[in-house]
């Protein structure tokens, strides 16, 4: 992609650098997607064996590590519970947030300040959310091991990352509409309800189901939080539960080709749900974008 | 009736003072403001309670914590400190982030100015899965073929540039401090890459066509106005990545041998991670145990912390960012 001057050809050293350069970047390219190929296919290569109905009906309960059989139906459910959980701790909390941080924060001292700490616990550590879970909720307050000690852990990495998304689909509902709005008498509030989240709410409703997937893999928090079982345990306030990653965790620590084996298929599982979460959502954004109506 | 006759009297002025005091906005506003709070009381909350759970086991520890390389808190003389594990912790992320850096930068580059409009996109999201792959599933597929895998070159690392001590020692494993970077490195990769793309597409235009213009090949005009521009954005989102590598927890645990050691052959039988020990370390840990576990975790929060605060400084100083910075 050279440009001809149509005075002075390129020099051959300087074409030979800039194709030395090009060569450089689409390998980086091919380094990068490799892991991604390669993950991909040993989890599907392996996990697909016990991918079967009983892996998805049936517990660990009275199952060994080196029987066969046995599944993670008490895994699902756990994981289930646990991250519904959290996002209705998380959607709320970082909705309002976003809402202050765009009509309300007007670029004072606290907004500056609460959008600078969210950009900053995005890099809060997943273990280090389990941790404080654990001191707080379980050895201050000294609460159980649960589902739900682990959802609070959840929605703590969920929080910012709703916030942000939020936030930049509410920027992008035109001014206009807004001060059409309030020429109309209609109150802040409700400009806000009625017109504002509207009009944002598919840009919503993707940046929380990319913030789910990311936290739906989540291991640390829940082993610090939710512990482990083998059984069924349906209610999320109560006792410990599972979770699709712990499960894959625990079940890799054993050291039986059994035991490995349905670690993959959970792992199979687990990779599904997360990247169908993105899939859709990804869908959902181009369907929605205005470059596709042009 | 009597409403419309009224607004109609008194004029815009009485409208403003009336749309002031819906019922409803008072509240609201409350509740959006009382969220922010929320979000900043918890971050204050995780130092409050990780320091207050870390306090009486670091006064049952019987020796230095900042300085101490064993790990004992469940002896009935517990001796434990953050030294090995601390060490391990940054070892791992430096190597992950010298690793990972180039070939994002290079994936950066290969999006926003090499590979063809069409398919940019769709390729950039290829590279975002990488992120949404659960650090569960890096931590099996690292051990699974991963650790085997990189016996080979960690021998031939080890018998031809054996001089350098990085290398150097006489025991080369596969569940190697190496092979724990290459991991934290496939997964901050994506993070990296991710930002430097914005950066990049945000270089001025009229630059680069400038350069072009005046005969510039793609490389030269990359050189010359693009790469410039986008220095500190690729060093904040190193950066970024420095601390996603630090507090990754699951993956490493299961590839880390867990020791106890400081040293820098990272083709040998050693290494650890604070993170990786909490996960490792929780399931049979008593109490002082664990007061023990959320002291590292307490200096963890605090190294990230740090990292994190310094790189968001950075976006945050150039406005051209800001979109960036999501």
């Amino acid at each position: 992609m050279t440009v001809q001057t149509g005075i002075q050809p390129i020099s051959a050293a300087r074409r030979a650098k800039d194709r030395l350069v090009q060569v450089l970047v689409y390998l980086a390219f091919a380094l990068a997607v490799i892991p991604l190929l390669s993950v991909l296919w040993l989890v599907v290569k392996n996990g697909i064996g016990r991918f079967d109905m009983e892996f998805l009906t049936h517990s660990m309960r009275n199952i060994g590590a080196r029987d066969a059989g046995g599944g993670a139906y008490h895994a699902i459910i756990g994981t289930l519970e646990q991250v519904l959980l959290a996002s209705l701790i998380a959607v709320p909390i970082g909705l309002l947030t976003a809402i202050y941080l765009v009509e309300y924060g007007e670029g004072g001292r606290l907004s500056r300040m609460i959008s600078f700490f969210v950009d900053v616990m995005t890099g809060v550590p997943s273990v280090v959310s389990g941790l404080f879970i654990l001191a707080f909720w379980i050895l201050v307050l000294g609460m159980p091991f649960s589902g739900f000690a682990g959802a609070l852990a959840l929605s703590i990495l969920m929080m910012p990352v709703v916030v942000r998304s939020a936030e930049e689909m509410l920027r992008l509902v035109p001014r206009e509409l807004r001060e059409a709005s309030y020429a109309l008498g209609v109150p802040k509030w409700r400009t806000i309800v009625k017109v504002v989240l509207p009009t944002a709410f598919t840009g919503i409703v993707t940046g929380v189901m990319l913030a789910v997937a990311r936290v739906a893999g989540e291991t640390a928090p829940l082993l610090l939080t939710v512990f482990i079982t083998d059984s069924i345990n349906n209610d999320p306030f109560n006792g410990p539960q599972m979770g699709l990653p712990l499960y894959v965790f625990d079940q890799a620590g054993r050291p039986t080709d059994t035991a490995i084996n349905r670690a993959w298929t959970g792992a199979l599982t687990l990779i599904l749900i997360v990247m169908l979460l993105n899939l859709v959502a990804r869908l959902i954004t181009w369907w929605r974008s205005p470059a596709r109506r042009r | 009736m009597a409403t419309s006759t009224r607004t109609r009297e008194s004029g815009p002025a009485q409208r403003r003072s009336a749309f002031r005091r819906s019922r409803g906005d008072g509240p609201f506003r409350f509740a959006s403001t009382g969220a922010g709070v929320v979000l900043l009381a918890i971050m204050a909350a995780i130092g409050v309670f990780l320091v207050v759970k870390a306090v009486p086991a670091l006064q049952a520890n019987t020796s230095h914590f900042l300085t101490e390389l064993t790990w004992q808190p469940n002896a009935t003389e517990p001796v434990f400190g953050i030294g090995a594990l601390a060490f391990g912790t940054v070892l791992s992320s430096l190597l992950a982030l010298v690793i990972a850096t180039p070939v994002a930068v290079g994936v950066a580059l290969f999006i926003s100015h090499y590979a063809p409009r069409r398919l940019a996109s769709v390729l950039g999201y290829v590279v975002d899965l990488l992120a949404a792959v659960p650090s569960v599933v890096y931590g099996l597929w690292g051990v699974a073929f991963l650790v085997p895998f990189m016996l080979g070159p960690s021998k031939f690392l080890n018998d031809y540039l054996g001089w350098i001590p990085l290398f150097g020692g006489d025991t080369v494993v596969g569940k190697s401090m190496l092979t724990a970077s290459l991991v934290l490195a496939i997964m901050i990769l994506p993070i990296i890459a991710a930002i430097s793309r914005e950066v990049f597409l945000q270089a001025p235009k009229m630059q680069e066509e400038a350069a072009l213009a005046l005969g510039a090949t793609r490389w030269e005009m990359i050189r010359m106005s693009v790469l410039p521009f986008g220095r500190p954005g690729v060093i904040s989102a190193a950066m970024l990545g420095l601390g996603r590598a630090m507090g990754e927890t699951i993956a490493v645990a299961l590839i880390f041998p867990a020791t106890f050691k400081i040293s820098f052959q990272i083709l040998g039988p050693y290494g650890n991670s604070i993170a990786a020990n909490i996960a490792n370390g929780f399931g049979e840990a008593t109490e002082v145990g664990r007061g023990a576990l959320i002291a590292s975790g307490l200096v963890l929060f605090l190294i990230t912390l740090l990292v994190n605060m310094a790189a968001r400084f950075i976006i945050a100083r150039r406005k051209e960012y800001a979109r960036a910075a999501a």
